[in-house]
């Protein structure tokens, strides 16, 4: 007998297995030609990570289970749980290593005078760090969760979600330790050289199919808007990678390339893939987050639907063309630089309307923001998500950007909009998942929440206000004439003045920090299934599915 | 052709082609008969109704 199903598992496995085992050929001949050390290094993780991969396929495929194929009817949840364990674990580091090139910048005897650990390697690892590792294994974890549960329907694929999510990790240690060894094309938030580039851009193809296939067999006939942020944010992250990376490898067993582009181009290049990596990574897919998890965690339906779907329209037509913003004074062209500033000033009206609907969500159940603190993680994130596109805007505007430019506004305001948004409504996210992934009856404890939550909310506070007045007083001081025209201060003394506003930065972040290792622990102690220890306190809803009380009548 | 033309004809051409755009998700977003359709859409794909169910209230 002909069982198609057995026999297209047998077919997966097989492709699977072959897939792993080039990968191991690729990485061994890397690995032995090279005669770039770094190449090296990278060609023998790849084959280590595929010889891993490999034994782990044959062992499934041949194991007690081996053969029967998977049960169709159940959510695929395995990769959903790594990558939320990896966002913890990543944002530790992420975090962990911003606060210490802040300290850096207060106290520079801390760069040791080594090359790895020098502010200018450690900048792009904090920053791929929290934004591509943390954020990115968020944003895996909840779009694979919410596109089934959304969809009711299972994963498409069967290695597939695995090879994404694993696939991902080894892009990031690539990533991450090629930096450290001096490794870097030297574009902002691109900075993973050509090789690394090539292998993200084929993870992130079959993370693209993977969402595809998954809603091409939905059950539901509408796709929920929660789905459609992803698929924008999935489509277009691989159009700006692809484009801004592209570049010239010096020599296939080498880790230096040359960018195709070249002078204002470049630039412009730059910086439309780098602000719709603001629009599209950090904002686009962590809306489909609030689109998800507010609704579902307080159980009341979105304020408005139509609004909704007026938001995402609205969002990503206009978000592509605000780039220009970050290239005013420069050589780009002025009707270019003015059309960025027009359309960064329009984004106020669909990120503000997105912002009402999230919040409004609650209308009828305020009381949730007092009783329960993972509903607040995730409504304070809204809060800061329409303080920071408030404010993105405003600094976008010629005359506010000749003072904010090159200051420690701009942090200050990535780090609203990174620390307040993006991180607060992933932990929201996380506290969410990971008794619904792991069937437990809680979260090992709420009041940890609590903790987390105000310790993150004073260290944000800290941080961007001390930015706030860093950065105006910085523009201030440049820009500072005396009586016949000379500069007022010199460079230096302008340094001299942030001294204290960076020790007040680190202070924050190290708050941050402290608020991250509390939700590690608390995470732990839910996974490894230890009772929650305020059961009564937690409401139903944070229960998994199939051990919620029924709500009573 | 010279510049100038071009210039003017693909800037008001995207005017007219996002306004178009515009209107059309307005009117997708607030046609009368959609409201009930979406609404119902959001309450099954949120599984508000009944989620103790360990499939996630499929049927």
């Amino acid at each position: 007998m002909v069982d198609t199903a057995v026999e297209r598992r047998a077919f997966a496995d097989a492709a699977a297995a072959l897939g792993c085992g080039l990968g191991v050929a690729l990485g061994l001949v890397l690995a032995l030609k090279s005669t770039d050390p770094v190449m090296a290094f990278h060609g023998s993780l790849l084959a280590l990570a595929g010889l891993a991969g490999g034994l782990f396929i044959l062992k499934s495929s041949f194991g007690p289970d081996g053969g029967k194929p998977a049960d169709d009817e159940d959510y695929l949840d395995g990769p959903i749980k790594v990558a939320t364990i990896a966002a913890v674990v990543w944002g530790i580091a992420g975090f962990a290593i911003g606060d210490f090139i802040a300290w850096q910048m207060a106290f520079p005897a801390l760069n040791f005078d080594l090359p790895w650990t020098s502010f200018g390697r450690m900048r792009p690892l904090h920053t791929s760090a929290v934004v591509f590792a943390f954020g990115g294994n968020a944003l895996i974890a909840t779009s694979l969760y919410v596109v089934q549960r959304t969809c009711h329907a299972r994963l498409a694929g069967r290695w597939s979600p695995y090879f994404v999510v694993w696939g991902y990790q080894l892009f990031i240690v690539i990533a991450g330790t090629g930096y450290l060894l001096g490794v870097t094309q030297s574009k902002e938030y691109a900075e993973p050289e050509w090789y690394a580039d090539l292998w993200l851009t084929v993870v992130w193809v079959v993370y693209l199919l993977v969402f595809l296939g998954t809603i091409a067999r939905r059950r539901e006939p509408h796709i929920y808007v929660a789905n459609w942020f992803y698929l924008a944010f999935i489509v277009t992250i691989a159009m700006l990678h692809i484009v801004n990376n592209l570049a010239l490898p010096v020599s296939l067993t080498g880790t230096q390339s040359y960018v195709v582009f070249a002078g204002v181009q470049d630039a412009m290049t730059q910086w439309w893939y780098g602000h719709n990596a603001v629009g599209f990574f950090l904002t686009a897919g962590f809306l489909g987050i609030m689109y998800y998890f507010i609704p579902k965690r307080v159980e009341r339906p979105v304020y408005s639907y139509r609004l909704s779907i007026v938001h995402f329209w609205t969002l990503i037509f206009l978000y592509i063309w605000a780039g220009p913003h970050h290239l005013h004074y420069t050589a780009l062209p002025d009707w270019a630089q003015t059309l960025g500033m027009t359309f960064s000033v329009m984004l106020w009206m669909p990120s503000w309307g997105g912002m009402i609907n999230g919040l409004m969500t609650l209308s009828g159940a305020w009381d949730k923001l007092r009783t329960d603190p993972v509903v607040r993680l995730l409504v304070v994130s809204v809060a800061f998500y329409g303080m920071s596109t408030f404010e993105g805007p405003l600094m976008s505007i010629k005359a506010v950007n000749s003072l904010s430019h090159y200051t420690d506004w701009t942090i200050g305001h990535v780090h609203s909009g990174a620390l307040g948004w993006v991180a607060m409504v992933s932990f929201g996210a996380i506290y969410c998942l990971v008794p619904w992934l792991w069937k437990r009856r809680g979260l090992y404890s709420l009041r940890l929440v609590e903790w987390h939550f105000w310790i993150s909310t004073v260290g944000i506070l800290l941080y961007i206000t001390a930015m706030w007045v860093s950065g105006i007083l910085q523009g201030l001081m440049w820009r500072a004439y005396d009586s016949l025209g000379f500069l007022q201060y010199s460079f230096v003394e302008s340094v001299e003045a942030m001294k204290p506003f960076y020790m007040i930065r680190a202070l924050g972040g190290l708050l941050f920090v402290i608020g991250g290792l509390i939700m590690a622990y608390n995470v732990w102690r839910t996974v490894r299934g230890d009772e929650p220890v305020d059961a009564m306190e937690q409401p139903r809803i944070a229960a998994a599915p199939e051990l919620r009380p029924v709500a009573a009548e | 052709m010279s510049y100038e033309t071009v210039a003017a004809f693909s800037q008001v051409s995207s005017l007219l082609f996002f306004l178009a755009l515009f209107i059309g998700v307005l009117a997708y977003a607030f046609w009368p008969g959609n409201r009930r359709r979406f609404d119902r859409a959001q309450v099954k794909a949120l599984d508000l109704e009944n989620d103790s169910n360990s499939r996630g209230g499929r049927t």
